[in-house]
This record gives C-alpha cells, sequence and structure tokens, in this order.
C-alpha cells in the first residue's frame, strides 16, 4: 500500500501543530494539542515501519518536487534503513518530552509547546531530506527552537550556553555551506541520489570532506569540538536536553554517514583514522570528565560525549558491523541518555537539586523511581540483554576489524562508563538516607503519568537488547548498500580491511549471525 | 520636423515606470494645496495617494515586462534589468510609506512634501536602474540624493538630524563630484559617456586603457559612497541615527538598489572587458567592507546604528557576488536586495514601534523582554533578525545562496568563505536582539506601549509574511531577477 506524501505529512504535521497551539488561547488545549500532534505523527510513522520493504535497501516513501528550478533544488524525500529509525526516535521521544514538558513547565508553556514541534519538524526534515540544501535547511533551522528552548526556560546561565551552541553550531556548518555550493558547481546537483554515483574530483574531495566532516564533527560534538555540549545540557530544560542529547547530536552522526563518507569516499578512507583516534579520544576523556562531575546532570552530558564518540568509531570503520552497530547505537543512545535525561528531570522537578552530593538512599524513599533509574542505567552502560551491549558490541566488533587498537582502546571506554554510571547509581541511590528532603514524606515517587513515560522506553531497551535482528534486518540492506557503494570507489583499500575479518569468529561475519546469537 | 524628431528617439515610453511616480509626485502636492483646514480628510489621503503611485508603476513595469526598448539614442532602456530594479524600489517604497503613515505626522506637519519627495525619491532611483550613460545616471544620481538630504533632515528641531542631514550632503556632494569626475576621465577615455560605445570603443583598441581606469576608479568612489562600502561608509551610522526611521528604513534599501544597479550595469556593459582589474577591486572592497561593517556592529547599543553597521556588512555580501562579473551575480545581487527590502524595512519598522515620538534613538534595551506582552512584535523581528544573519529557511538565506553561489561558480571559494564566515560573526548581533526580546526581564528602558498601530503592524506583517514566503520558495521570485544583464 502506498500513502501519498506520508513523509511530508510525518514531517510538518507537528509544525502545523505549532501554527494551532500558537493561534489558540487555551492552556490546557494548547496543552492537548501538541501532545496528540506528536502522539499523531509517532503513529503515522510507526506505518512507515509496517510498510516497510525489508528486501529494499535503497530509499523508500520516496517524494520529488521541483522546488527552486534554476539551482535545481528539488524536494526530494525518502527514508532508508538507516533513517527509519532515526525517524522513528524522534516521534517516539517527542510525545514523552511534550508530556513531561506539560507536566512541570509554568511560564509561557504556548510557546513552549510550539518550539519543540517546530524543532520535530526540523528534526524529521533533516533525516528525510534527500538534497544537500534542503538537507542544510533544516540542519540549520532546528537551531532557532533550540536557541529559544535553552535561552528562555533553561537555567542560571542559560543565555550564555544558548549564544554558544547557537553561534557554535552556526559558525560549524558555515564551511559545508560552500562546500555545498562547490559540490553543486562541480556536479551540478544537490540530489544525494545522484551524487551518490557522481565521483567528486580533486580538491574539493579533500577540503569538501574537511568542510562537511567539521560541520558534523562540531554536532556530534566530536572532541575537541564538544566544549558547547556541556553548557547547552546542563543549561538546557529537560525536555529540551532529552531532545538535544537523543536526537539532534544523532544529525551529526547522521550527517557524516549520509553526506560526508557517500560523497568524499577517497577523503573519508584517508581521513578515517584521524576521525577514529578523535572517536576514541572522546571515549576516553569523556568517560574521564564524567566521573568527576558532581552535578548528575554534567555527567549524563559528558556520557554522551563518550557514547557518540562509539557510534563515530562505528561509522569510519567502513563495514557492515561498524556501521551497522553505530546505526543501532544512535538509536540506543536516543533511547538511553533521552531515559537518563528525563530522570535526572523527574528527580530535579522534586528536589531543584542536581548535585549528587545531596542525595543518597533513595531506594529506601523512592523506590520505584530508583528500580526505572537502574534499568536505564544499565541501558546506557551496556549490560548485555538490554540495548546498550548490542550496539557498543557490534561497533566494536566493526573497529576490530578496520584497527584493532581502536577496538582495545574504546573498549576500555565500556569499563570507564560502567564506573561513572553506577557511581552515580549509587551516590543516588544507595547508602544510608541521610538529608531529610530526601525521606519519603519530603520526596514523592514516580506518579502514574510519569510511569508512563518510562515504561515504553524500558519496554524498548528489551525488545532492541533481545531482539535486535527486528531492527538490524531493516538497517543492514541499506548499510551493506552503502558499505559497497564507498568500497566502489575505493577498490584498492578493500583487500585489506577483508584480510583481518578472517582472524575473527564467525560472529563477526555478519551483525545478523551475530545478533540471532544474542537472541538465544 | 517629424523626421528629426523621429532621429532623437524621444520614446518616452521607455522611462514609463518613472514618469508615473512623477505624475504621482505633481498629484500628491496638488492634493496637499488642497488639503488645507477645511478638508482634513485629503491630508489623510496623502499617503494612499501615494501607494498608489506605487500600485500603478508596479503595474506598468508587468505592462512593460519582456519588450525592452531604447531611447534618447540609446541613453536608457527598459530592459528587464531595469524593470527588475523598479520592482525593488517600488517595495521599499511600498513598504516606507507604510511605516511613515503614523509617524511622519508627530515629526513634521507638511506630510504632502514627505511623500512627494519620498516618490520623487524613488523616481531617481528607479532611473538609476535605466540609464545606459553616465550622463544619466548622474541626473537620476542628484535627483533621488537630493530629495533624501532634505527627507533626513526632516526632524528641524533635532541636532542629530540636521547634522546627519548636512553630513550626508556635504559627503554625497563630494560623492557626486568623484563621480562626475570619473565620468570625464571616461569620456576622455573613451570617447563616450555611453556604455555600449565605451566598451566597443576600448574593444576596438581607440581609447586610453589608462584613462579609463583611472576613471571606473572614480566612478567606484562615488557608488562606493552611495551604497556605503568601507572605507567610504562614515556617514551611514550617523546619516541612519539622524533620520527619521521611516526614510532611514527606506532609504537603507532604495539606495543600495539603486547605488548597485547603476554599478552593475556600468561595470557589465561598459567594462567587461577589464572584469580582472575591477573584480579584484571590488573583492577587496567586500572583504574590508563585510568584515568592518561586521565588527563595528558587534559594538553597537543602539537599534539603528546596529542596523546601519548591519546595513555596511550587506553591502560587502552583494559585492561577493559581483567581483566576478557574471550574470549569476547581477542576479544573484537583485536577488539579495529584493529580500533585503522586506527584512531590512521590517526591522526598522520595529524600530519604528519600539521607539519614543520623536527620538533621535532607540537603545537596544528598549526591546528588553518584550515578547511576553507583544509576542506579535517580537516573533517578527526575530523573523527579520535571522533571516538578515541567514538562517534558513528564511528569505535572507536564500539571497546568500545566491550571492554566494556566483562566487563559487566563477571560482572565488575564498571570497564566499569570507563571507560565510562573516555571516556567521553577524549572527552574534542579530541574536543579541533576541536575546533582550525573549530572554530578558523588562527593564526601566523597556517600550511599554510601543507604537504599533494597525498600519505598522500591517507593514510588519507583510513584510515578514515575504520573508518567509521567499524562503520557502525562492523559486517563485528568483525569475523576476534573471535579467541576462552580463551575458
Amino acid at each position: 500500500m502506498v500513502i501519498p506524501n506520508l513523509l511530508s505529512f510525518i514531517t510538518f504535521l507537528p509544525l502545523l501543530g505549532a501554527l494551532v497551539v500558537a493561534m489558540i488561547g487555551d492552556e490546557a488545549g494548547k496543552k492537548q494539542i501538541a501532545l496528540g500532534t506528536t502522539l499523531v505523527t509517532f503513529v503515522a510513522s510507526l506505518s512507515l515501519w509496517f510498510l516497510w520493504d525489508d528486501s529494499v535497501a535503497g530509499m523508500q516513501f520516496l517524494e520529488d518536487y521541483a522546488w527552486f528550478a534554476e539551482f535545481g533544488l528539488r524536494y526530494t524525500l525518502g527514508v532508508d534503513g538507516i533513517s527509519l529509525f532515526l525517524v522513528l526516535l524522534t516521534t517516539f521521544l517527542m510525545p514523552i518530552a511534550v508530556y513531561f514538558s506539560t507536566l512541570y513547565v509554568k511560564e509561557d508553556i504556548g510557546l513552549y509547546l510550539a518550539m519543540m514541534l517546530v524543532l520535530e519538524t526540523a528534526m524529521i526534515g533533516v533525516f528525510v531530506a534527500l538534497d544537500l540544501v534542503l538537507f542544510f535547511v533544516f540542519f540549520e533551522f532546528s537551531l532557532i527552537p533550540m536557541y529559544l528552548l535553552i535561552g528562555r526556560w533553561g537555567g542560571a546561565q542559560r543565555v550564555y550556553a544558548a549564544l554558544k551552541f547557537f553561534l557554535y553550531t552556526f559558525a560549524g556548518s558555515a564551511l559545508m555551506f560552500i562546500a555545498i555550493l562547490a559540490v553543486y558547481w562541480q556536479t551540478g546537483t544537490f540530489s544525494l541520489l545522484e551524487l551518490q554515483n557522481t565521483p567528486i574530483q580533486g580538491a574539493l574531495q579533500t577540503w569538501g570532506f574537511l568542510a562537511f566532516a567539521l560541520a558534523f564533527a562540531i554536532k556530534i560534538p566530536l572532541f575537541p569540538f564538544h566544549t558547547w555540549l556541556p553548557d547547552a545540557h546542563v543549561q538546557a530544560p529537560t525536555a529540551g536536553s532529552i531532545i538535544l542529547a537523543g536526537v539532534l547530536l544523532k544529525m551529526g552522526t547522521y550527517g557524516y554517514l549520509r553526506l560526508a563518507m557517500p560523497l568524499f569516499p577517497e577523503a573519508a578512507v584517508q581521513f578515517g583514522p584521524w576521525v577514529a583516534g578523535l572517536a576514541v579520544v572522546g571515549i576516553i576523556y569523556g568517560a574521564l570528565l564524567a566521573l568527576v562531575q558532581k552535578d548528575i546532570k554534567s555527567l549524563v552530558a559528558y556520557s554522551s560525549v563518550a557514547h557518540l564518540g562509539y557510534v563515530m568509531l562505528g561509522v569510519v570503520t567502513l563495514n557492515e558491523q561498524g556501521i551497522s552497530g553505530a546505526v543501532l547505537q544512535m538509536v540506543n543512545h536516543g533511547l538511553s541518555t533521552g531515559a537518563l535525561f528525563l530522570m535526572v528531570g523527574l528527580l530535579y522537578e522534586r528536589r531543584h537539586t542536581r548535585m549528587m552530593d545531596e542525595f543518597g538512599g533513595l531506594w529506601k524513599s523512592v523506590p520505584i523511581f530508583c528500580g526505572f533509574f537502574l534499568v536505564v542505567v544499565m541501558s546506557s552502560v551496556g549490560l548485555p540483554g538490554l540495548n546498550g551491549f548490542v550496539g557498543e558490541f557490534t561497533i566494536l566488533l566493526g573497529a576490530f576489524v578496520y584497527q584493532p587498537v581502536f577496538a582495545v582502546l574504546g573498549a576500555f571506554g565500556v569499563i570507564l562508563a560502567a564506573w561513572y554510571l553506577l557511581t552515580a547509581f549509587r551516590k543516588l541511590a544507595q547508602g544510608p538516607l541521610t538529608n531529610p528532603a530526601n525521606e519519603a514524606a519530603n520526596l514523592p515517587d514516580l506518579r502514574g503519568g510519569e510511569i508512563a513515560m518510562l515504561v515504553p522506553l524500558v519496554l524498548l531497551f528489551f525488545l532492541i537488547g533481545l531482539f535486535p535482528n527486528l531492527f538490524l534486518s531493516k538497517i543492514n540492506p541499506s548499510v551493506a548498500q552503502l558499505v559497497n557503494r564507498t568500497a566502489v570507489v575505493r577498490s584498492i583499500e578493500m583487500p585489506d580491511l577483508s584480510a583481518p575479518r578472517l582472524s575473527l569468529t564467525d560472529a563477526a561475519q555478519s551483525p545478523s549471525a551475530f545478533a540471532a546469537k544474542v537472541e538465544r | 520636423m517629424p523626421q528629426s524628431l523621429d532621429a532623437l528617439q524621444l520614446n518616452f515610453a521607455v522611462l514609463a515606470p518613472a514618469l508615473t511616480l512623477i505624475g504621482f509626485t505633481l498629484l500628491v502636492m496638488l492634493v496637499d494645496i488642497l488639503a488645507n483646514d477645511k478638508r482634513p480628510a485629503l491630508r489623510q489621503a496623502l499617503p494612499w495617494v501615494a501607494l498608489a503611485g506605487v500600485a500603478a508603476g508596479l503595474v506598468v513595469c508587468a505592462v512593460m515586462w519582456g519588450q525592452p526598448a531604447q531611447s534618447f539614442q540609446g541613453m536608457a532602456t527598459s530592459d528587464r534589468f531595469a524593470l527588475a530594479l523598479n520592482v525593488i524600489v517600488l517595495t521599499a517604497t511600498a513598504l516606507g510609506i507604510l511605516v511613515s503613515v503614523q509617524t511622519i505626522p508627530t515629526i513634521n506637519y507638511r506630510v504632502g512634501e514627505y511623500y512627494a519627495l519620498l516618490l520623487l525619491t524613488a523616481t531617481g532611483m528607479m532611473m538609476m536602474g535605466s540609464a545606459t550613460d553616465l550622463i544619466v545616471v548622474f541626473l537620476a544620481l542628484e535627483i533621488f540624493s537630493l530629495a533624501l538630504y532634505i527627507l533626513t533632515g526632516l526632524r528641524r528641531e533635532s541636532r542629530l538630524s540636521t547634522e546627519a542631514s548636512l553630513k550626508y550632503f556635504l559627503l554625497g556632494a563630494f560623492a557626486s563630484g568623484f563621480f562626475v569626475y570619473g565620468a570625464a576621465l571616461i569620456y576622455g577615455a573613451a570617447g563616450s559617456t555611453q556604455y555600449s560605445i565605451i566598451a566597443a570603443n576600448m574593444a576596438a583598441g581607440i581609447g586610453t586603457p589608462a584613462l579609463l581606469y583611472a576613471g571606473l576608479a572614480l566612478l567606484m568612489v562615488g557608488f562606493a559612497f552611495k551604497v556605503s562600502l568601507v572605507p567610504f561608509h562614515m556617514w551611514t551610522p550617523d546619516v541612519y541615527q539622524g533620520a527619521p526611521t521611516p526614510v532611514a528604513a527606506f532609504m537603507s534599501v532604495g539606495t543600495k538598489a539603486a547605488g548597485f544597479a547603476a554599478f552593475i550595469r556600468v561595470l557589465l556593459e561598459a567594462a567587461p572587458a577589464q572584469q580582472e582589474t575591477w573584480g579584484t577591486a571590488l573583492a577587496v572592497l567586500a572583504v574590508l567592507t563585510m568584515t568592518l561593517g561586521n565588527l563595528a556592529a558587534l559594538r553597537q547599543t543602539s537599534l539603528k546604528r546596529m542596523l546601519a553597521y548591519s546595513s555596511i556588512a550587506h553591502a560587502g555580501y552583494i559585492l561577493v557576488g559581483l567581483a566576478p562579473g557574471t550574470a549569476q551575480g547581477a542576479t544573484g545581487a537583485l536577488f539579495y536586495l529584493f529580500t533585503y527590502a522586506f527584512m531590512n524595512i521590517g526591522a526598522f519598522a520595529i524600530v519604528i514601534a519600539l521607539e519614543k515620538a520623536n527620538e533621535d534613538d532607540a537603545l537596544q534595551n528598549r526591546a528588553a523582554g518584550i515578547a511576553p506582552r507583544r509576542p506579535f512584535l517580537a516573533l517578527a523581528m526575530a523573523v527579520f533578525m535571522f533571516s538578515l544573519s541567514g538562517v534558513p529557511p528564511l528569505a535572507g538565506f536564500f539571497g546568500k545562496f545566491f550571492v554566494f553561489s556566483a562566487a563559487v561558480e566563477a571560482g572565488w571559494t575564498w571570497l564566499a568563505v569570507v563571507g560565510i564566515l562573516n555571516s556567521a560573526m553577524g549572527l552574534y548581533y542579530y541574536l543579541r536582539v533576541t536575546v533582550a526580546m525573549y530572554f530578558e526581564a523588562p527593564g526601566e528602558e523597556t517600550a511599554t506601549a510601543p507604537r504599533d498601530g494597525g498600519l505598522l503592524r500591517l507593514s510588519v506583517a507583510v513584510a515578514a509574511l515575504f520573508t518567509i514566503l521567499i524562503g520557502f520558495y525562492p523559486g517563485l521570485w528568483a525569475g523576476i531577477f534573471h535579467t541576462g544583464l552580463g551575458g
């Protein structure tokens, strides 16, 4: 069955909802419409899953219209196995973030919800756009609502954080814009589908890659471009953090995977080890910084730097395991870290502090909260049986095939992650309950609505952890196509890559075989 | 007799849009005379008469579209380039009138004078695009400049306004001097003031190249004054600050459009063979203009001075597209100016709403915390600021897209890189306005009762709507500006 313009509907429904939210006066109505819009968008995006054709590796649900004819700009939308789950991640996290906001945001809620919805349109747009300029438009446009969310409803340093966020990421993508123009004047097209078959020649291969990579490295953020992230995260309102960590950062890794690598495969191979090196530094450095944080929210923020280091490590391997793992790990990180920020937000709304020293012994007062918190922490740590494990393991397998040294160093990050996250859990939940503010009488446990936000997240942790094939079967064909396409361009390099593959276990041969093993 | 008249080629139809505006200028004056104290309602009609003139001008342009004609022995033309400029100037004039209606009566009793001068200014600006001869350019330049000197000094009891008017007049006179001197040198070099003959003579080797370069350099100085390129920009912030805000709004777009249009035509039609030389000069001017304009804008606390320096930076962005001397660049420049008309006059309209009656200057903190109380004003200003800084998907993004694309196409990638880095720098001061509106608490200075009457709201709404529409669907508008100039 084909539903015409399904992707456009999913992309622009939130924007429509934002307009309605801005127009109507009634506050309760605004909340209902905002939540309703995100739910309808989610349901509509689920139809992508149900109508999905597993056998197609390329783009599905294609839409293609002329947009700005003289430059050949086209309004082209489509999803493949890589973008499908990022779209679903976005539409899944939005109702949770919006619902949280309706519970706790007091000031100027109409504008807040409108901005959240505008942000959803921008994010989905990034993942479905198949025209370089259209992608860039959504990519940059997402800055405006996020900037307002941080600057208007953030913490004490919100204005500084909002400005830094906007300026840093805007400046980062400036050069990408020029590179996009240069690509156009060399190849005569902005279409991603056409560019996949049009090799980019000469110096543009190198500097174009660097310009794209810089923009995405800042967005991800890759060490040493990460300095905007802790500020933005810590100052952002909870729902902003959920979306920032859950989806916005993925725009960087996705962009690298979708644009930088397929457009500039030679340069991507050439600079791959450098990017992998930065990713590994980010894994270790982010983890070490997370280890010394006193504020639980900054801890989670730095853990994002580390986790996205994994994703990047998987992406640059340019082999199926690595990239499939990276795609899955993007989703995993979105769910786990989104959930972590949600839990931190729930705690903050009760106690108005995020300093871990202020807590302790919460098991006794808020057992439901702590139970969920433990599951979320375990998911983020990468406990086998939960989602994080599948992604990280697959990525490390891919990294082994690529360069064992990166895998070995990256694996250290797993240990460090367990260390800082379990330390955080210990500080919050375990030990004696000394602070009277944490006693059950002063600290209410999670209510029905709040549990309702967490339950779907936890269910997904288990679903991905236990049945990764449900997801990988849709991801793999597209990843294989991407790998093959770049492999044609870098045909000389291929034998080197396949050689160490033989020395690995059969699990390393393909992620699906490995995943089947996990299922057992 | 008919034969000799025919030989003069007096085809006035070529200047029909400008002549229409002159007609309405006279009509405005007539209505103003009739509108004495017995008929106060007639005075209310003045802006509408002026607006009708603009509408008539647009209709005339539409009728003439695609039928290029020459007249006055090749001194003026009605090709698509000329008409496209007319569209930009008329757009700016219409918005300029709308933002004036409520403000000007509080400044100056003689409302009729104001609208007459405004239409006369627009007439001169429109002729800048039609001129294909240096003498006609000079005439057009003087027509709109003289009218603007008066408009700048309209707030007679304000010292700043008078100073601005005098400063603008003196520097403008100097600029005109440079221009005429340059024209004279070019006449000496190529034996004509008419673009096509200059180019033909130089190509045939009859001219004196050294003299032509000297003449072009002086012309460039004259134009650089008019469109405020660094280092000839000094007057801009003072004049914008001193002039009545509606006048500043109109002139910020109008003078730039007119100046650039004449500049583009001179360069592309009279000196296409010398592109390598003037291209380099333009690139240097572009880098200086963008960088210094943005750096200075960063330091401003006054809204009008910030917009003045921002307008200098924008002149630099337009130059980025012009340096290669391609058709794409000329189209890009016109498209840029078209988008600029909406976003910049829109921004000035918000300044009008925020400032007090007959005030010299509104500081940025006047906007502090107005968002919750005036959501419409704040949202519109945010749209203009984001568009000016080039954040997609607003009109300003596609303006930059066009001009930077022209530079990259011609291999001037480094210049486009300087331009885009500059626009990233410019983002900071535009964002500061949104910070004040949305993130700061209202202070003592906050505009408690913005002067946003119905018509001002209308102009803001129209400007914001077009800023968004052009961004969403640029292809709909870009066609107007493919003029064929430059090959």
